[in-house]
Parts: C-alpha cells; structure tokens; sequence
C-alpha cells in the first residue's frame, strides 16, 4: 500500500518540527527517514501512524485519506524505538496480543491464534522462548519479539522508529539482513527512521533526508550517493573535504591554494565539496590544481588506508580526509609531517547562495580541453 | 450492493471525529479527577468563605489577634521549627546511613522510618505521653536532669518530631541514592578531604531535597494536632497549638473564631504547599538540565 | 594514611558511630515507643487484654473504624486511578495545578479539614442548612466521618502511582492502541499489571490512615459512644477516662494494622525490586 505525505506541519508548542512536509513512499518499498536528533524524522513518523496528529495537511494509505482516523484503525504494525513489549506477558502473548484485540467478528479462533503465533515465532527463529517474558530476554531477541509482534495481524504498512538504534554492531547487521530478507518476502510497505547514514543506505530502496523540519532529499541510495543536492546531505553523508574562497580567473583562489574552474563566473565567493574517495594525493602539484596539504596522522581503516591532512597556507575549517587502497599506500609511502598536494578527480561546486551544487569532472573537462587543442 | 463489496477489500475505517489524543480514557479519567477534585478539595473551602465573609473586618482582627491565640501561634511556629531543624539533622542522618552503609538490620530501620506514617496519630499521642511522663522510661531518666518534657512546649516539640521524621529521611533517601560516586573520587583524587567533599561535592546536590524534606516537615507540623494534645498539657498561653485553639473554639460552640483562625492556619499551609511545589518543580528542571 | 578510600565517610570510625547513632535514634524514636504500646495493653495479663478489646463500646468503634475504611478505600482509589492516569497519559492546561492541589490535604491541618466540612455541611452551613430541610444530617454521624476521612486519604494512591506511572512511560500503552485493544483492555492487560504492586501499596497506606485519622474525625464526629466513635476516638476517651490499659489495648489493634502497613511496604518494594533485577538471558537460541 503506498503511502502520500500531504503538505504536513507541526508545532510543539513555539517549535515548528515539520514544515510543510510532502513525500511518496511507493508501495511495497523500504524507506528510510535520515536525519539527525530534532530533523522531525520521528515525528513524521508517529504522524503516519496516527500516535501524533498533525496541524494542518493529509496523511493517504493507497489514496484514502486515513488523516481522521484513529492509530487503532489504520491498520499499520509500528515497531517502537526501545520495544514497547507488555513487561507482564509472555512473548508468546505480546505476539498474540494484536489478533485478540480484534473485534469478534474478525478474530481467530484460540487454535488458529496458537498456530500464528508460532508460526511467527517460527519466522522470527525463536521458537523456544515462547514462555519466556521480555525482562528475560537480549535486546536483539526483544527486538525480533516486536517484529513478530507487529506483524502478527498482518498489516500492509510498517513502521519502524530507530529499529537498531539500542543494538551493539554486530546484532545490528545480522538484524538488519534479516529485517531485508523479511521484507523482501512480505513485501509490505516499511518506513524506518534513522540517524544512521550507513544503515539507510545499507537497508532500504529509496532514502529521505531530512533536516530541520523539511526533506532534503529523496533518492536511492546509490543516486543519494552519488549526486548529494545540498550542502547538509553532503555533511550528512560522511566526511567532506571544502575549500572556500574566492573565483578570479577561472580558479577558485585561497591563500596558496586554488583549484581550476572552466566556465565559473568571477568575482564570487563559492565553495567546493570534495569527498575523501574522489581526492589523490601527489607529491607535486597538478595543472588543473594545487592543495598544498601536511600530513597529520594515518590510520588503517578496515579495507583502506585514512590520511588526515592539515592545509598548508590557506586554511579550512575541518581537517582534510583522503582515503586510499592499501596498494596504492605501499606504492607512494606518505609518512606523517610530509607535504602533499591533494588533487581533485570529482568535485562539487556551491556557488554563493545557491542551493544546489554542480558536480565537475575534471577527467572530463581535461579531456574536453585536450580535445580543444 | 457495490458499498458492500468494497468494505470487503478496505480496511476497518471509522470517520468522523478527530481525535487528538491516542490514549483512551482522557475525557473519563479527568472528568472523574475534576469532579473529585471539586467535590471533596474545593467545595468545602465555601464553608469557609462563606462563614468567615459574616465577620466585620473588625471582629475577624479582633479574633485573630486574641492574645491567647497569638501565643498559640508563636509556639506553633517555634516548636515546628525546632522540630523540623531537628529532623533535619537526624533524618539526613538515617538517610545517609541507609544508603551508605551495610550493617545487620538494615531492612528493619529502613522499614521502620515509615512507622510514623503508618501510626495512628492519637496512638502516637498517647505513647509519647506515656513515655515521657514523670514515671514514664524516659520521663523518669529525663526527671533526673531536670528536664520536663510531658506537658511543656518540649512535649510538642517531640510530637512533631515523631511525626514528621519520614519526610526529610523519604526526600533526601533517593538523591543519596543517585550521587555518583565517580565524582566523589574525582574529588578525592584531587587531594580534597572527606569534610570539604562532603561541603563541595555531595551537600551541594543534597540541599535542594534537604530544604525541601524540612518544609514538609514543618508544614505537617503545623498542622499537626492528635500527637500533640495528649502530651503537651495545652496550658493556655504556654502549651497550646493553633489546631487545638481552632478545636477549643468549636467546643464552644464559636464557629465564625474558629473560621477565622482556620482562614489563617489554611492560607499558611496553601501558601507553603504551593511554595514547595513551585521549589521543587526548579531545582528538578535544574538538576534535568531543562 | 594508609589506605585510599573509596568514597568518604568509609573510614571505620566514621561508619561506625553514624550506623551507632541511626540506631540509637530509631530505637528510641520509633522503636521502644511500639514496645510500650504493647507493653502496656499487656500489663494486666492477656485475659484483661482480650476483655479490653471485646468491650462492647470497642467492638462497635472496631465496627464504625472498618466501616469508614470500607468505603474510603475503594472511592480512593477509583479517584487516585483516575487521576494518576489523566496527568500522567495526557498534556493539558492546569495539568500541574491538579497535581498539586491533590497536595492539599497533606498540607491541611487535620482539624481545619474537619473544620471546613462542618461549616459546609453542619446546621449552618450553606448546604448542610438546605439538606436538612430534607431531614439529611451529614455532620454528627457516620457520614460526616467518611466525608473527611476520603479527604484526608485522598493523595495516597494517586502519589503512589504518578512517579512510577511517569517513570514508565505510556510507551506500552501506544503499542496496545497500535496493536487495536480497546481502552479497558489496554487498562486491564497492560497498565494494570504494571502498577499493580505500587496500587496495592497505595490502598495499604489509604486504609492505615483512613483507619487511624484523629484529628478531622473528632471534629465532625458527636463523640457518641457506640454510635459515632471510631477506634482512634475511642482511644482518646479511654485515655481521657484513665483507663490507660484499656486505651492502650485499642491503640495495640491500630499499632497492630500500622506494622502490617510496614511489612505490605517492604513486601511490595522486595517485589518491584526484583521486578527490576530480572536478569536478561544473553543469547539464546
């Protein structure tokens, strides 16, 4: 069932924590709302739910308008940041809690609840702690019970407030495999919230950024990835190298360092975004730039090689991040307190007050100016 | 026939009011608090109102400021004052030794602290009376060194202590409870002895709780009457609390004296309820970092 | 100095003349006192002991006492649900002006509570003038006395729950709406099982002070023995009458409740706390 975000405002009290949010999330996909701590990420989603209401705006399952009806009756299954699950039932009983909560009519008989019931926890692999009650149980065990639990009167749309958020690393990316294998199979509509970059691109199909009220961006993963639209979602998203200064002919200009700009216009203040991935290091400077950069620590991260630099006659407000392979780090043997200069294979480009970048290739335009002659 | 066989395929759907509130029983629980509220705290107050509103404004300061009820205010005041610096002292006392220490018995004074509460009044009354009178196990003792304690304002002093000990040792318990030793030792790291820790590190997050524990104390002990009347001899001019004037007056039948002390006695005590809460209400937000 | 201590006031000397002194001050502050209550209903043997307490004027104080509480009890904690609830599950203007004015009554002077419902509902008084042109007497009598007895016990179950139910949070509760339970069952299978020890106390600590309350009771009862005396009035006038045995030997059945209120208190924080404690199994499968 898909699900349309209408024009939704919300104040608490003097705080406005969502402006005029609308959003699609289409139906049978895994969306994640990103953001960090006060982005009304999980305000919105206690709107969609019904357990907040909104001040103006509509809330649509498949195209009804569910914005007057109470959380009872929309029919969504909501998995709650720290569980929620009945302290005083078993985990068998917080499963069948929901099915013997529906109205007579459309209740299950007691052996068909029983059978659903442990068919779920079947599903969620826990068959043996039927008895148990949640005080007994793991977080990550508490959390799959909560799964079930939402689960259990089969509803097309789920919720989920900071699923992971309480779990140590490595349950978290068991959980988070399992919670992709789910939901592939079910194929519900899932929402989750998040302030964890890495699990939203990890985990879901399409990611909203929010910031402040509002939705930064939507996008796949691998396209939010790829072409970040603003200066917070490039922040958001990791590490960022920038250089600000100023454009004079055709260079982007900061005490000893400039970087080439083809076809900017002059005489403006701007800023470029480089992501550490899309930097290399050389001990000389290049022709399309020169970043004169020291080196002030490496460490060896996993499958890479980090190197934090400092500028070296202009300045930046946060240190410099390059990442590079470890062949690549054998070959060239940076050491600490030597000079570098990066130069740029990619970069984003914010001129003045603009809100939107422009990515530059300089491979390309290299190419483009090689061409040219 | 088409309504039908589209409920089939929509979810269970009720339109209509739009409710703001997710939890069930709002409208239910407050109507049930208000009435209740009304009825058994407020509405009785008119009583009052209306009674002491007959009085000229004359006759009102006339009754307030009888020499014998004035008297009666003094000793109210010093007695629960007295009593209420004593819990102070004593119930910072047991608190502190309730959550530092471990030792046999434990349990049995923790339990025991609340007895208090749990006592009768009058009850109360009378065994301190008994206790404290001249063959009493204590008066006796107290008789050799010359101090008096049954039928003198002391008498009261002790009621009111009795009375009113659970309220420092209850507030102060839990704040005890929540210091962490971390800064403690940071403290002590620092070269810092135990006394000045004790003034700099931990009286500092204590004293909110503290003062708060001993006005609950001397509120209750302003007011306090069933302990107090059977061992403090209510010796007009000497050994007479407010309450027990308010009750003297209505034995003689003088409602609208007895109102208009009761007005006194009862702003006295909203007054310090509200003050305690609004107190109370800061140094929590403070201690949240709200 | 030798050994670093952990935290202050560890050294032995220190512990030990502050856990003497706690001791010394419960004993004598609220230990012998229960002692002599005994000991002294007592003093004449068991058998002027049962004589005492099977007097007939005490066994209708007895009567009157359970009566009161009977009624006390359950409208209390109906109203401290109800309003434990309400402040605690919802935000709405003059929230925490209800909350303290449930404070009342343990601020107020047990004799100006009596006082307020004789001048309401006494001969005089607005509305007990225009009740008693229909023959109803409130003051006086039995009712009088469940009146102000329900005022003076009205904060306790409410105070009980507040903390606990704020500290809970209505996260549970909103996961039982999500899941489509109706508000009595949501109130029945998941608030009340988890408020239930701290209700318990809560009605433990209503029914001692419904039981004992004094000072409020005396003003609004006639003192009419047999008829209108409660077991603590009855107290005072055997007291009164020199009957000290006889006094005492009431006040040990009161004395006797107060004590079972205590073991009730521990009994429910012994539970609560291992509620709490309940280890989590790590694992599992």
């Amino acid at each position: 069932m898909s699900i349309t975000i209408d024009q939704i405002n919300k104040n608490f009290g003097g705080f406005q924590a969502l402006k005029n949010v609308s959003l699609d999330i289409p139906e049978g996909q895994l969306t994640a709302l990103l953001g960090p701590s006060g982005s009304g990420k999980t305000t919105l989603l206690r709107i969609i739910a019904g357990l907040e209401s909104s001040d103006s705006g509509r809330i649509l399952f498949g195209g009804d308008d569910v914005s007057q009806l109470h959380v009872r009756d929309r029919n969504i299954g909501f998995v709650f940041q720290h569980y929620a699950l009945f302290r005083h039932l078993t985990v068998a009983e917080n499963i069948a809690f929901g099915l013997e909560s529906l109205p007579k009519k459309q209740r299950p008989s007691k052996q068909e609840i029983r059978q659903r019931v442990a068919k779920l926890l079947e599903m969620i692999q826990l068959p043996e702690l039927a008895k148990r009650y949640p005080a007994q149980l793991s977080g990550g065990q508490k959390q799959r019970v909560a799964l079930a639990r939402a689960l259990a009167t089969q509803p097309r749309i789920l919720l989920l407030d900071e699923p992971f958020g309480a779990l140590d690393a490595k349950v978290r990316k068991d959980l988070r495999r399992w919670l992709r294998a789910l939901h592939d199979e079910y194929h519900f509509t899932s929402i989750f919230v998040t302030h964890d970059q890495e699990e939203a691109l990890e985990l879901s199909d399409q990611v909203v950024v929010m910031s402040q009220g509002q939705v930064e961006q939507v996008n796949s993963p691998t396209g939010l990835y790829a072409r970040p639209e603003s200066r917070f979602v490039f922040d958001f998203l990791g590490h960022v190298n920038v250089l600000s200064g100023l454009v004079k002919g055709q260079k982007l200009v900061q005490g000893d360092a400039w970087v080439s700009l083809p076809g900017v216009r002059h005489d403006q203040e701007a800023q470029l975004y480089l992501r550490p991935h899309e930097v290399q290091l050389s001990r000389s400077p290049a022709a399309k730039a020169r970043l004169p950069l020291r080196i002030e620590a490496i460490s060896l991260i996993g499958s890479e090689v980090r190197i934090e630099l400092a500028p070296e006659g202009w300045q930046s407000d946060e240190i410099w991040e390059i990442g590079m392979s470890h062949a690549e780090f054998a070959r060239q043997n940076p050491t600490r307190g030597e000079l570098w200069y990066a130069v740029p294979d990619v970069g984003h480009l914010f001129v003045a007050d603009s809100v939107q970048p422009r990515t530059i290739d300089w491979q390309y335009t290299e190419a483009a100016n090689a061409s040219n002659m | 026939m088409s309504t039908s066989a589209q409920a089939g395929v929509a979810p269970v759907r009720r339109l209509g009011r739009r409710s703001k509130r997710v939890l069930p029983g709002f409208g239910l629980s407050l109507g049930i608090s208000l009435f209740f509220v009304s009825l058994v705290l407020l509405l009785p107050m008119t009583g009052l109102v209306v009674e002491t509103s007959g009085m000229t404004w004359d006759q009102f300061w006339f009754t307030i400021t009888d020499p014998r009820v004035v008297e009666s205010y003094k000793v109210t005041l010093w007695t629960a004052l007295a009593a209420s610096l004593f819990n102070g002292l004593f119930g910072l006392l047991l608190a502190w030794v309730l959550v530092r220490y471990e030792f046999p018995g434990k349990r049995i004074v923790d339990a025991v602290v609340d007895l208090p509460f749990a006592l009768p009044t009058a009850v109360a009354g009378i065994t301190l009376a008994t206790l404290f009178s001249q063959n009493g196990w204590y008066g006796q003792w107290l008789a050799k060194i010359g101090l008096e304690v049954a039928f003198t304002p002391l008498g009261i002093v002790v009621a009111m202590a009795f009375t009113s000990i659970p309220f420092v040792v209850r507030t102060v318990q839990p704040v005890l409870e929540e210091l962490s030793p971390a800064d403690e030792e940071a403290a002590v790291s620092l070269g810092a002895s135990d006394g000045r820790v004790f003034r700099k590190v931990i009286f500092p997050s204590l004293w909110p709780a503290l003062v708060t524990g001993i006005a609950l104390s001397f509120t209750r002990s302003l007011g306090e009457f069933g302990a107090i009347i059977f061992i403090a001899g209510n010796t007009p001019y000497v050994s007479e609390v407010t309450s027990l004037m308010i009750f003297i007056r209505l034995q003689e039948y003088d409602y609208a004296a007895a109102s208009a002390i009761a007005s006194l006695v009862l702003l006295a005590s909203l007054i310090l309820l509200f003050s305690i809460n609004l107190w109370q209400g800061r140094y929590l937000r403070r201690l949240e970092g709200r | 100095m030798a050994v670093q201590n952990r935290r202050i006031g560890d050294q032995l000397w220190v512990r030990r003349s502050l856990i003497g002194l706690a001791l010394a001050i419960t004993l004598i502050m609220l230990v012998i006192p229960v002692v002599v209550i005994f000991t002294q209903a007592l003093s004449t043997g068991w058998s002027a002991f049962a004589g005492n307490v099977m007097d007939e004027y005490t066994l209708d104080a007895i009567g009157l006492t359970l009566f009161v509480a009977a009624l006390t009890v359950p409208l209390n904690l109906v109203f401290g649900t109800a309003l434990a609830w309400s402040v605690t599950r919802f935000r709405f203007p003059g929230r925490k002006l209800l909350i303290t004015l449930i404070d009342i009554p343990f601020a107020v002077s047990p004799v100006v509570a009596g006082l307020l419902y004789l001048l309401l509902y006494g001969r005089n008084g607005w509305l007990g003038s225009w009740l008693s042109n229909y023959d109803v007497q409130l003051m006086f009598s039995w009712p009088g006395i469940v009146m102000v007895t329900v005022f003076v016990t009205c904060p306790f179950v409410a105070r009980e729950l507040i903390p606990l139910m704020q500290q809970q949070g209505s996260e549970e509760e909103e996961a039982g709406v999500v899941l489509g339970a109706s508000g009595w069952r949501i109130f029945r299978k998941i608030t009340l099982p988890n408020i239930k020890w701290a209700l318990i106390y809560g009605v433990v600590l209503t029914n001692a002070r419904a039981v004992g309350e004094f000072g409020a009771v005396s003003v609004v009862s006639g003192n009419v023995r047999g008829e209108t005396n409660t077991l603590p009035l009855h107290v005072e006038l055997l007291y009164q009458d020199y009957n000290i045995v006889g006094a005492f030997a009431s006040a040990s059945l009161l004395a006797g409740i107060a004590i079972l209120t205590l073991i009730a208190k521990a009994f429910v924080e012994w539970r609560q706390s291992r509620a709490e404690h309940a280890t989590p199994e790590e694992g599992g499968a």
